[in-house]
């Protein structure tokens, strides 16, 4: 059986299409403002990539917080339910998965079956998401992606004391007037969210095994000071920004379907733009 | 078809008739040679309202949750009180719509602010400790005010010593309003308030109890429009005899012929802290899941009176005639009022730690059947929002799934309806593994 899980998220969408349990291909790219739209792409590129056409999937899942948008999937399933499918299904042992995305990050626990047991969101936060990253970064005239390598130079810890992004990007820019070493300053604010996510995850408990999963576990700057906060291991699988859509596709190929998605979300967008 | 028989409640409209005609009276007061005082609605009304002649209070909170209801309107509000006045965000959400509704002299029940006589108000927290006052000083300042401490300790440290703590202050607030008004406290006026006070109470509280049967005859969105008339004017004789004459037997009736609030009554639900009042939509969005809300602290002991039995189970307070007192006089209706407040009012407990919260609110969950509990975590009211998280670890160790989700009780920019729909259906469909029962 092909199935396909799709995962529409605050900056980017997530495509895997499976068979039978073996990925045919994966891919990615950023929502933009018609999110309906760019899922509808990048299925294209994923069919594309697989070899196939849309009528050889069987089972198309949605999720992510946009989820509901792709009118063309067959169900959806809510955003930590695909999480807990897609890690349980690369890492049995998991128990607590950490997934920090561009505008959430939570914590859910899970039992050895994969079901959601309890979860916690850095809700309406910046300070705990990868916008934060995103934003310091610009403060340090920094890549985003060189965070990661540029924190992992640092040998000291600095506080940064702003809980919030807005008052986080003046306190960068403040460290950088005291030329503190870039280093340093990347390595601060990689703690300032790692400490905010690890109060979400204490809210669940941590169990071991802890799974870090979303587009900000790609950075490994801010895996460190997870772990570090944390005072435990944390794994990361390959590709972690796919666990979502992996575990929506695995919803798709168990049958899992919740809900038939609304056409009438894509009209009003058509609406909107002028288009119908 | 469904599971269970269920239609609206036959005093549903007079529970409406009555609200509505106490914000008319305050309007309307000094046409009648009324007077008008402002308070909390846990302010002892029993005592203003024996004044001579007409009086009618305005309660804080009640009017601020009513703006909250209108999000266009309470957005409108607080930002003037914000912008236009000065005070935080992060202050009560009440209290900026009440201050940003005297900012703009308007009063939400039509017409301009109505300025109050007098002030009569307790100090149950450090928000109200403050909020007449401020809105003395934007009324122009000249507003005669009074207020009483009530932070007198728990329910089970009420002795004596603590009863005569409050009592004392009562007499001085009786000096205050002979004094400032020109008016004597009637005490046979007094004497009836107090009855009525503990029927409002008592009633309320054995409604309540009514909601342990399955299925619940009562929702606690159906239940807020209830419980807030005794927010109003406990003290009241139609407010009293509403509860004890027609809720509380009409409820007992439903209890008695399986009358649910839900008809397809699958899952019971133990909520916390005010809801999202523009949002209340919420409530009937679980419902299409059998989610019944059918219990919490708040919604129960917020004007309800109970007490701890000797088995440890939670039952309402008894009322005057179930102890068999006759009021006697004046001291004894302020005795009795205060002991009442102090022991029957469950809701100040959580002021002294989260002990008490857990404890209470362990025991509701298990008397109410509770198979699962979701926490508004209320930024507007930190009051009753203490201990959220204390709780959430105590129903756990229960056995039973919890769900917090993040909000504000009147301040519709701190809650995304989407985001919370999105957890209540991961909630539901994952932990809870219940799938919808109606469209």
């Amino acid at each position: 059986m092909i199935s396909a899980g799709i995962d529409v998220g605050g900056k980017n969408v997530h495509i895997v299409i499976t068979k039978n349990g073996t990925i045919l291909a994966r891919v990615g790219g950023p929502t933009g403002i018609n999110k309906a739209e760019a899922a509808e792409q990048l299925y294209a590129e994923a069919l594309k990539q697989a070899g196939l056409k849309r009528e050889d999937v069987t089972q198309v899942v949605a999720t992510g917080s946009s989820g509901p948008r792709v009118t063309f999937a067959n169900g959806v399933i809510p955003d930590a339910a695909a999480d807990a499918r897609g890690v349980i299904k690369l890492i049995p042992s998991a128990r607590t998965i950490i997934d920090v995305g561009a505008e959430e990050g939570r914590a859910i626990k899970i039992s050895p079956e994969g079901k959601v047991l309890d979860f916690a969101i850095n809700e309406r936060c910046a300070a705990g998401t990868g916008t934060f990253v995103d934003t310091m970064s610009r403060a340090l005239e920094v890549p985003v992606e060189e965070m990661a390598k540029l924190s992992l130079k640092s040998t000291r810890s600095i506080p940064m004391n702003a809980q919030c992004a807005v008052f986080g990007e003046s306190e960068v820019v403040s460290l950088i007037h005291q030329k503190t070493p870039k280093p340093d300053i990347a390595r601060a604010v990689h703690d300032a969210i790692a400490g905010r996510i690890s109060s979400v995850a204490r809210i669940v408990g941590l169990e071991k095994d802890v799974v870090m999963i979303g587009g900000v576990a790609k950075n490994l700057g801010f895996v460190e000071s997870l772990k570090r906060d944390l005072g435990m291991e944390v794994k990361v699988p390959d590709d972690p920004d796919f666990v979502g859509a992996l575990g929506a596709a695995t919803a798709a190929a168990a049958g899992v379907l919740e809900e038939k998605v609304e056409a009438k979300v894509v009209e009003k967008e058509k609406i909107e733009e002028g288009k119908a | 078809m469904a599971k269970y028989k269920t239609k609206g409640l036959d005093c549903w409209n007079r529970a409406k008739e009555l609200r509505a005609r106490y914000y008319e009276d305050y309007k309307e007061a000094p046409n009648r040679g009324a007077l008008r005082w402002e308070g909390g609605a846990w302010s002892f009304d029993a005592i203003p309202q024996a004044l001579e002649g007409e009086v009618h209070g305005l309660t804080e909170e009640p009017y601020g949750a009513s703006i909250g209801a209108d999000p266009a309107l309470q957005v409108r509000y607080q930002e003037a009180a914000e912008g236009k006045w000065g005070c935080a965000r992060d202050l009560c959400a009440y209290l900026r719509n009440y201050w940003g509704s005297i900012v703009l002299n308007e009063f939400a029940f039509g017409g301009e602010w109505p300025k109050a006589d007098f002030i009569f108000q307790n100090h149950i927290c450090c928000t109200h400790a403050k909020w007449l006052q401020v809105a003395d000083e934007i009324e122009g300042g000249n507003i005669p005010y009074f207020c009483f401490d009530v932070g007198a300790g728990a329910y089970d440290k009420i002795g004596e010593r603590q009863i005569n703590y409050v009592v004392e202050q009562l007499y001085d607030g009786i000096d205050f309003l002979e004094k400032v008004t020109k008016r004597k406290i009637v005490d046979e006026k007094l004497i009836q308030n107090v009855k009525n006070t503990y029927d409002s109470a008592c009633y309320w509280a054995k409604a309540c109890e009514l909601n342990q049967a399955i299925p619940a005859p009562l929702d606690e969105k159906t239940m807020f429009s209830l419980y807030v008339l005794g927010t109003l004017e406990k003290s009241h004789k139609d407010i009293a005899h509403f509860y004890k004459d027609e809720l509380y037997p009409e409820v007992k009736d439903r209890v008695a012929n399986k009358i649910a609030a839900v008809a397809d009554e699958q899952c019971r639900v133990l909520g916390d802290s005010q809801p999202p009042w523009g949002f209340l939509r919420v409530f009937r969005y679980l419902e299409k899941y059998g989610i019944v809300s059918v219990a919490s602290l708040y919604t129960f002991s917020l004007i309800g009176w109970w007490k701890i039995d000797k088995a440890g189970k939670l039952v309402p307070y008894p009322t005057l005639e179930e102890q068999g007192i006759t009021i006697k006089d004046r001291d004894h209706a302020l005795r009795l009022l205060a002991e009442g407040e102090l022991k029957g009012k469950l809701m100040w407990a959580p002021f002294y730690g989260a002990k008490y919260k857990n404890d209470i609110v362990t025991k509701i969950a298990k008397q109410w059947k509770c198979d699962a509990s979701i926490i508004h975590l209320n930024r507007g009211c930190e009051g009753t929002a203490q201990h959220q998280m204390e709780m959430k670890i105590a129903v756990q160790n229960l056995g039973l799934p919890v769900m917090t989700f993040e909000g504000n009780m009147a301040d519709e920019r701190e809650f995304d309806e989407g985001r919370t729909k999105r957890f209540i259906d991961l909630f539901v469909t994952e932990t809870l593994g219940l799938k919808k029962v109606a469209d």
